[in-house]
């Protein structure tokens, strides 16, 4: 018989291996994956997690792509992993990404054609409050009347989705697009463009946000009161309340600043990569932070790497996709996939598996 | 007569933990039999693999003369094994009768379930509405819940683990009435305790345990409690000694203090008025879940109120925990693991819990770990608390140790006011003493401490002042010196609900 | 508001409704046992193709719905054994099981774009079927919709009336102390989690077949979500995840023929309509919170390890 048994102190060795054994582990349940679709599995692997770093004929367009693509992951999940470390459940966050987009968007396209310098710092502003108000209508509702904050969140994801389609379709369309949906296209004009900051390495403000959130949000959670007050009331409400935390602040921190991240996000991506509001504007990146955030164990420097490995994924997914003809849905699983694992062997940092009773079975 | 329950050298251990060694001991039909031993002594690993929750590692058992192995309590229960649990296995949510049902192999539909359930509670004096929820009882009223969901399957053997720590000295003469009813009928009952004088009115056999080992049996009723103890225990216990010095002024005054319930089953306080001067050891006595959560969370700043609370006459109820402490208000609530200390945060992280006020372990909200890890270690040091290390979680001491370490982590922030809630509950008797003498060297240097707890005992031995809690509200405080046991009974208000069960205790015990 | 006959109105609502029911239901059960399930609209997308996919390759649409329950509750064991044996944390799991839900169906339903699926028969009763109003209502419906009505009979039956329902919610409100009665929680649990799933299976592959009826990617669009919020506005009371499915699918078919009668309210408001009266609902179920606090299971999302 196999049995669980906890652990008195938490493994600090199997919290730092985990990832890395979900990560070997999904490579395999994948490759079967792919086999079941055809595909040479080894070929497959190698071409979502190598090819776009080190083939020479692709690593040229896809190193770049790789900050693209983990910048707005790693931004989100670091505001995600906050308040999941609180037990406050943002889930919402493609939603933010999407209100951040479009209030950035819309400051921006109000001077057009102004160039003015000031213009994308307050775009920049306009975005992160465009997602902190979102965030913060679950949060709102959640401190006043106890409403649980995973659906309302997720609700407003799809009127979310509502909202920017209309606006691509009225508000901000381009008036000079002739008729086609879609915003005018911010990141080629210099008073609105999020550029690169140095040439083919595509690193855009976006980039530089999530590496500031990331050491911000290092320094809160190991040498501020508040990142410790976060992880207790995680940990043990009422403890937590038992130590003088007030409950609803961080309910409003936790939704409002992940928001706000998301929001940035949102306005960094609209404002480069994607260029303009569309109605299919939002990719999914809100969703795929969540399983950047426990890929990285809800730990900034995890986040950091889980945000580049998971956007390895999506550029390996790509490429498979051209090369292999791997469906991108295929790409989604096993990303999902990757969860599961991780979810799965989390229990190897606070239980000891132990067998026994096979000594017993034997000799009966 | 053949014996009952025979135990043969029973073993069980886990890891780095002989729960039992070898025990074994015989119960006779109609025996009420005792098992004694401190907490840890290894009883309720005993008693678990009795009732089929845990398999022995070694040695066997029978019943009747029949070799008994219970793999799970459902057969413990078929061969006519029940069990009242300390902690008792109800759901609050669910009816009285929903909750008998649960606990029975093949129940009779829910009506005549009812009607059985008033006809037993009603034979042996424990009176209960089938309909009621369960949440809604109190501890006492629960506690015959578990006993008529036993007595319905008219076991041979009942285990009762613990039964009087959540009784008033009234509920527990009936309960003895019951229990001794049931010994006539020829039920045999093994009851688990730690309160030797009980067991010296009821008992007919002792089996004494410590550290997992059988260390002597006896008849109790031919021992002195002191005897007893030091079975028990296996050294001389000193005892700690109420300093008996002048009181000072009063620090904390809690006037007509009024409070909802927190929770669906909480209780509501009602106009509480005390105060307690520098240097007083207020004990308010009285059976758990009778507001003793509610006054604490009043007293901490948890649950904030009108002006209803003073410290040297300003009114601080509308401060919260954290104001609180800055003013020298510090209290220990009763759940260790979760509200006094984070389980699976280190003792560093929770002596920065309480402390970062008044130890100033934060500086514009920036943490000052090097401090907080002296002030951690100050406190392992200076109340003895067994660890490998500061940087171990909470969660991986012991009781005892753990309840040091939170209780120390406040004395030595030097409060104004201590208030602390079951300072001893299910701690070693070694660490109790400490603790106990902790509480009563910080009231010989001037703190007002107030002690909330259900033992009666621990009250007597520290307190200055004695105060019951029940249902909500607090009796005027009287002096602890000289109170009997009955006039205690009387402030607790006697027995919850007992105008029917009285008459039938009493006819019981006249039988 | 000539255009809309309030007679197909409610006899469409129903069948906008029953999706949702359906899952409702199940996961209705699987929080009375304790265990809070999010991946309702990953299972629910999943049922939706594997239900679609068998239809369509077998011609049956029978076959379809049995294969979405079984694909639904299969893909529930993930849950379960992440959960309940693996102590995964819930909410975690749940999303992880939407996430992949949706990864997966879209993976399996490449091939099956844009393909109709075989009709699934409607009930045709001689007079009953033929009465004015209460015809068109009661009586012409697919039979899925009668099985979610008797599931929803089924379940209050089961939960209020039997020891099976009585030991599941006991497993709910404390799985401590149905441990020490001898239950064995995990295993309760798991059959509830998987009649969970293949209520949600069901409830999906009802949208593939009936409602739509179509494939396409991402085709639950929230109704998992949704009827996890119909849980709460139920209070975990059976009838009341009826009612509550029924003025939602109300909403919905309003929303659908106001549009179509040209109402002049922008459509993309009129279209996030469902979704921000979830979010009413929501609020003013928190607010009487006596109500809902006496029937949410009291261990609800905690996970159960027996230390004994």
């Amino acid at each position: 018989m196999i049995r669980l048994e906890k652990r008195p102190n938490p493994s600090r060795l199997w919290t730092a291996l985990t990832p890395v054994l979900a990560v070997l582990l999904t490579m395999i349940a994948g490759g079967i994956l792919f086999a079941i679709l055809g595909k040479d599995p080894i070929e497959a692997i190698r071409t979502i997690f190598w090819d776009p770093l080190f083939n020479e004929q692709f690593a040229a367009f896809s190193r770049p792509q790789l900050l693209v693509k983990a910048g707005p992951l790693i931004l989100i999940a670091i505001g995600l992993s906050l308040g999941f470390r609180a037990g406050i459940w943002n889930i919402g966050a493609e939603g933010q990404y999407i209100l951040g987009a479009v209030c950035g968007a819309a400051v921006g396209l109000a001077f057009y054609p102004s160039e003015s310098p000031l213009i994308f710092p307050l775009m920049v502003i306009a975005g992160a409050l465009g997602g902190w108000a979102w965030a913060m209508i679950p949060a709102l509702l959640k401190i006043k009347f106890g409403t649980n904050e995973i659906l309302v969140s997720l609700m407003l994801v799809y009127v979310a989705e509502k909202l920017l389609a209309s606006m691509a379709l009225g508000a901000l369309r381009n008036p000079e697009g002739g008729g086609f949906p879609g915003s005018r296209n911010l990141s080629q004009h210099p008073g609105t463009a999020n550029t690169e900051l140095f040439p083919g390495t595509g690193m855009h403000w976006g980039v530089v946000a999530a590496f500031i959130a990331v050491i911000a949000a290092y320094v809160l959670l190991n040498r501020h009161i508040l990142g410790y007050q976060i992880k207790l009331a995680g940990q043990a409400p009422r403890a937590a309340r038992f130590a003088g935390v007030n409950p609803n602040l961080l309910v409003a921190v936790c939704l409002g600043l992940s928001g706000a991240l998301a929001g940035l996000a949102g306005l960094f991506e609209v404002s480069g990569p994607a260029g303009q509001i569309s109605i299919d504007f939002n990719s999914g990146y809100g969703f795929t932070a969540i399983i950047v955030a426990f890929l990285g164990r809800l730990h900034p420097i995890g986040i950091l790497l889980a945000g580049l490995l998971m956007a390895l994924t999506y550029i390996g997914g790509e490429l498979s996709q051209f090369m292999l003809g791997i469906p991108a849905a295929a790409i989604q699983a096993f990303q999902g996939m990757l969860l599961f694992f991780l979810l799965g062997l989390d229990v190897l940092s606070n239980y000891r598996i132990r067998f026994s009773g096979f000594a017993a079975k034997g000799a009966s | 007569m053949t014996t009952l329950l025979s135990v043969d050298r029973l073993t069980k251990a886990y890891p780095g933990v002989v729960a039992n060694d070898d025990v074994s001991f015989a119960i006779e039909p109609g025996e009420v039999h005792a098992l004694l031993g401190e907490n840890g002594a290894g009883k309720s690993t005993l008693v678990k693999m009795i009732y089929g929750l845990v398999r022995p590692d070694s040695g066997s058992m029978t019943l009747s003369g029949e070799a008994f192995a219970p793999s799970e309590p459902r057969a413990a229960r078929a061969s006519g094994v029940a069990m009242v649990f300390q902690h008792f296995s109800l759901f609050e949510a669910l009816s009285v009768a929903e909750n008998i049902a649960l606990g029975m192999e093949n129940p009779p539909k829910m009506s005549a379930l009812s009607n059985r359930i008033a006809e037993v509670s009603q034979a042996y004096g424990l009176p209960l509405d089938p309909a009621r929820l369960v949440g809604t009882l109190s501890a006492g009223e629960r506690q015959r819940v578990e006993i008529i969901r036993c007595l319905l399957q008219e076991p041979k053997l009942l285990i009762m683990d613990e039964p009087t720590s959540v009784l008033t000295p009234q509920e527990v003469e009936i309960l003895f009435a019951t229990l001794r009813k049931l010994r006539e009928e020829g039920t045999a009952i093994l009851y688990i305790s730690h309160k030797l004088e009980e067991i010296r009115a009821l008992c007919d056999a002792a089996t004494i345990l410590r550290l997992g080992k059988v260390v002597a049996s006896c008849d109790p009723r031919e021992k002195s409690a002191r005897e007893l103890a030091e079975m028990m225990v296996g050294k001389v216990l000193h005892q700690t000694k109420s300093a008996g010095q002048e009181l000072g002024d009063a620090v904390l005054s809690v006037h007509d203090l009024s409070l909802p319930p927190a929770t669906q089953f909480g209780t509501r306080l009602a106009n509480v008025s005390f105060e307690v001067r520098a240097g007083e050891v207020l004990g308010i006595g009285g059976v758990a879940g009778n507001g003793q959560d509610e006054l604490l969370s009043a007293l901490s700043g948890e649950r904030k109120s009108a002006d209803h609370v003073f410290l040297h006459g300003d009114a601080i109820s509308r401060l919260g925990p954290t104001q609180r402490r800055q003013i020298g208000i510090l209290s220990g609530p009763e759940e260790r693991l979760g509200h006094a200390a984070a389980p699976d945060m280190s003792l560093i992280e929770n002596a920065l819990l309480t402390g970062s006020v008044r130890e100033n372990l934060a500086q514009k909200g920036f943490l000052n770990w090097p401090k907080t890890r002296s002030f951690a270690e100050r406190i392992i040091e200076t109340f003895d608390v067994r660890t490998p290390s500061a940087q171990s979680a909470a969660r991986s001491l012991s009781g005892g140790n753990l309840q040091k370490f939170v209780i120390g982590r406040e004395v030595l922030q030097r409060p104004e006011v201590l208030v602390v809630n079951q300072p001893t509950w299910g701690v070693d008797a070694a660490a109790a003493a400490a603790i106990r003498q902790a509480l009563l060297d910080l009231a010989a240097k001037g703190t007002a401490v107030v002690v909330i707890s259900q033992d009666l005992d621990e009250l007597m031995e520290i307190s200055d002042t004695f105060a019951a809690l029940n249902g909500g509200k607090l009796s005027a405080k009287v002096p602890a010196a000289g109170l009997t046991v009955d006039q205690i009974g009387l402030m607790l208000g006697g027995a919850h609900d007992m105008e029917v069960a009285d008459s039938h205790a009493d006819e019981a015990l006249h039988a | 508001m000539g255009g809309i006959d309030p007679v197909v109105l409610i006899a469409s609502l129903m069948v906008a409704s029953t999706p949702i029911l359906l899952a409702a239901i199940g996961e209705l059960v699987v929080e009375k046992a304790g265990v809070l399930n999010l991946g309702v609209e990953g299972m629910m997308i999943l049922g939706a193709i594997c239900g679609f996919a068998t239809a369509v390759e077998t011609g049956s649409p029978m076959l379809g719905f049995i294969a979405a329950a079984l694909a639904g509750a299969a893909f529930s064991m993930i849950f379960g054994v992440l959960t309940q044996y693996l102590l995964s944390n819930q909410v975690a799991t749940g999303l992880a099981l939407t996430l992949f839900g949706l990864g997966l169906s879209a993976l399996i339903g490449q091939g099956y774009v844009g393909i109709k699926a075989p009709s699934t028969p409607q009930l045709d009763l001689p007079v009953l079927s033929d009465l004015p109003v209460v015809g068109p209502i009661l009586f012409s419906h697919d039979a899925m919709l009668y099985v979610s009505i008797l599931l929803v009979a089924g379940v209050w039956l089961f939960l209020t009336r039997t020891r099976g329902g009585l030991i599941l919610r006991a497993v709910g409100e404390g799985h401590d102390a149905a441990h020490a009665l001898g239950y064995k929680v995990i295993r309760i649990r798991l059959m509830a989690i998987a009649f969970g799933g293949a209520c949600a299976g069901l409830g999906g592959a009802y949208l593939s077949l009936v409602r739509v009826p179509q494939w396409t990617e991402g085709m639950t669009a929230g109704a998992g979500w949704i009827a996890l919020a119909i849980v709460v506005f139920a209070s975990w009371r059976p009838w009341y995840a009826l009612i509550g499915a029924y003025l939602f699918g109300g909403i919905v078919v309003l929303e659908l023929n106001l549009q179509a009668a040209g109402v002049k309210v922008p459509v993309d408001l009129l279209a996030a309509s469902p979704y921000l009266v979830t979010v009413l609902v929501l609020v003013l179920m928190s607010r009487s919170k006596s109500r809902t606090a006496l029937n949410a299971p009291a261990d609800l999302g905690r996970s159960f390890h027996a230390t004994a």
